[in-house]
């Protein structure tokens, strides 16, 4: 795995850091300005959101500089958190509990470790096949066949989201694309600035414009011009970011828009499990933000999308696209 | 030493419950309180005993079974670091000196409650599956009838049988929650049956509160 600073790592980490101070500038005035009950309301939470994002941004970067290994590290302990958070949330049985220690403790590590040393063959079908069949086995010796199916499908889904799926973030550092040597880290920058952009412009095109819901029965608070208007930002200015990536301009979009997409489909899958549950979220680790897989949703499900696409078109250099 | 390594231990047991807590009708207060919870795993006291004020803390108590904690590493755990009172709890009824056992448990317990503490009692005095409360034994009852001044506080331990269920050594990270209860309003004369009823009825109606 190769990595290294550059100077164009800096100057977005800083456009970041700038971003937040004028958010944090808003979010000031707003405070003073807004007196009615819920006008108050909603701002607090809004402050809340931008201190958690001060947070969040501040132990991304730092694992981020560390290098490779910290943000291996960081990743598998979002995972951890994650699946702890989904386990918690579902119904788990006596008999569960080792199935469970394993899946917390070996298939999670050995995902991170695989990535780390780029045993791409591995880290690719560790969960989806030695996982797959491991949960159920595992599952059988504990002897309980009550609802076996369910439980068994349970585990492997958690394993698949909350670890498989993130996982793909920082597996973008082994990708080691031609031409693009040792600036792998700008592809993960570039993947979570997208997913975090769309969620943020979903949420204020939704606050200042959004009427027509979009999925009233699994997510109430998502309109139709919270996602066109979260979605098209997030595209232009993912566009805009064309040069850190190995992407042209056109590439740039066409991978900004499927980023967006997939992350707005896994929040919204993830506010179905959420809904069935009966819960808003799935956790309160970050303030005004709920749980850290609140915040996950939309990378599980855009990073092994992006991943892939990137892989097969930039490293493979699949026929298909080359001819 | 004994409170750093409590400390030390609770942090430990906090990031692999992440508990939260939820006082109800009820504020976390250093006057002397019985907390009585629900059993479903080791970690119980010290989870519960994690998420009182520091203050609460050094004045709270667990009480567990002497023929499980007094003895080596787990001594040192529950007597050395959390002060705990080792009670026996394997007294054969019917057997002669059955009486003359429980009442030298209650003097154990009244003499630990003295003047300023308070206690963390597990009134199933065994493990529970985590899916019903089983009955409570009499004890809390005569500590109760001979400290009516003492607050007792319901508590309900959710999932801590989904990170170390009987049986088991090794946990599983689940979120639990510890839900803290108003404490128990008790006429004078409560017969023992009314007493440990009503005990009862507090922790189970915390479980969906």
């Amino acid at each position: 795995m190769n990595f290294k600073l550059d100077h164009q790592m800096f100057l977005v980490l800083n456009v970041v850091i700038g971003g937040l101070v004028v958010a944090s500038l808003v979010g000031f005035i707003l405070s003073r300005r807004v007196k009615s009950e819920d006008g108050r309301a909603a701002i607090d939470n809004l402050n809340a959101r931008i201190r958690a994002w001060w947070i969040m941004i501040g132990i991304f970067s730092i694992s981020f500089l560390i290098g490779p290994a910290g943000s291996m590290l960081l990743f598998a302990f979002i995972s951890l958190l994650a699946l702890r958070e989904y386990v918690s949330l579902i119904s788990t049985t006596r008999a569960d509990h080792r199935t469970l220690f394993w899946s917390f403790f070996v298939f999670t590590p050995l995902q991170y470790w695989f990535w780390y040393e780029s045993w791409y063959g591995l880290a690719i079908i560790l969960i989806p096949v030695y996982a797959f069949l491991f949960v159920p086995i595992r599952l059988v010796l504990a002897g309980d066949t009550t609802g076996f199916l369910d439980r068994a499908a349970r585990i492997q889904w958690g394993l698949m989201v909350c670890v498989y799926c993130i996982s793909y973030a920082p597996a973008l550092l082994t990708l080691n694309i031609p031409g693009y040597q040792k600036q792998d880290a700008k592809l993960l920058l570039f993947l979570v600035i997208v997913v975090q952009l769309s969620d943020v412009f979903q949420y204020i095109w939704g606050k200042l414009l959004g009427k027509r819901k979009i999925a009233p029965t699994i997510s109430p608070n998502k309109t139709w011009e919270g996602f066109v208007g979260g979605v098209a930002t997030s595209v232009a200015l993912g566009t805009a970011l064309w040069w850190m990536t190995p992407f042209s301009p056109l590439q740039a979009l066409v991978m900004s828009l499927a980023i967006a997409l997939m992350g707005f489909a896994g929040g919204l899958t993830m506010s179905a499990i959420k809904r069935d549950r009966g819960v808003k979220d799935f956790g309160n680790a970050i303030e005004g933000h709920g749980g850290i897989l609140d915040r996950m949703d939309s990378i599980c499900f855009s990073a092994p999308l992006f991943f892939h696409l990137t892989r097969w078109i930039f490293v493979s250099q699949h026929p298909l696209w080359f001819r | 030493m004994s409170a750093l390594s409590a400390s030390i231990i609770a942090a430990c047991a906090r990031a692999l419950a992440g508990p939260s807590a939820r006082w109800i009708n009820c504020r976390p207060s250093t006057r002397q309180r019985v907390y009585f919870a629900n059993h479903t795993s080791h970690l119980d006291f010290v989870v519960l005993w994690s998420v009182l004020p520091k203050r609460v803390r050094a004045l709270t108590r667990p009480v567990a079974a002497k023929d499980y904690w007094d003895s080596g590493l787990r001594k040192r755990i529950a007597v050395n670091a959390f002060n705990a009172v080792l009670v026996e709890r394997n007294a054969k009824s019917g057997d002669g000196d059955h009486v003359a056992a429980a009442r030298n448990t209650l003097e154990m317990l009244l003499q630990a409650v003295g003047t300023e503490n308070s206690l963390i009692v597990f009134p199933e005095g065994t493990r529970g599956d985590g899916l019903q409360v089983g009955p409570f034994k009499s004890g809390i009852y005569y500590l109760w009838s001979r400290r009516p001044d003492v607050q007792f506080v319901p508590v309900y331990l959710s999932n801590l049988n989904r990170i170390l269920p009987k049986g088991e050594f090794l946990p599983v990270p689940v979120i639990s929650r510890v839900t803290f209860g108003a404490p128990l309003r008790l006429d004078e004369n409560e017969t023992k049956e009314s007493f440990l009823t009503k005990a009862h009825a507090a922790v189970c109606a915390l479980r969906d509160a």
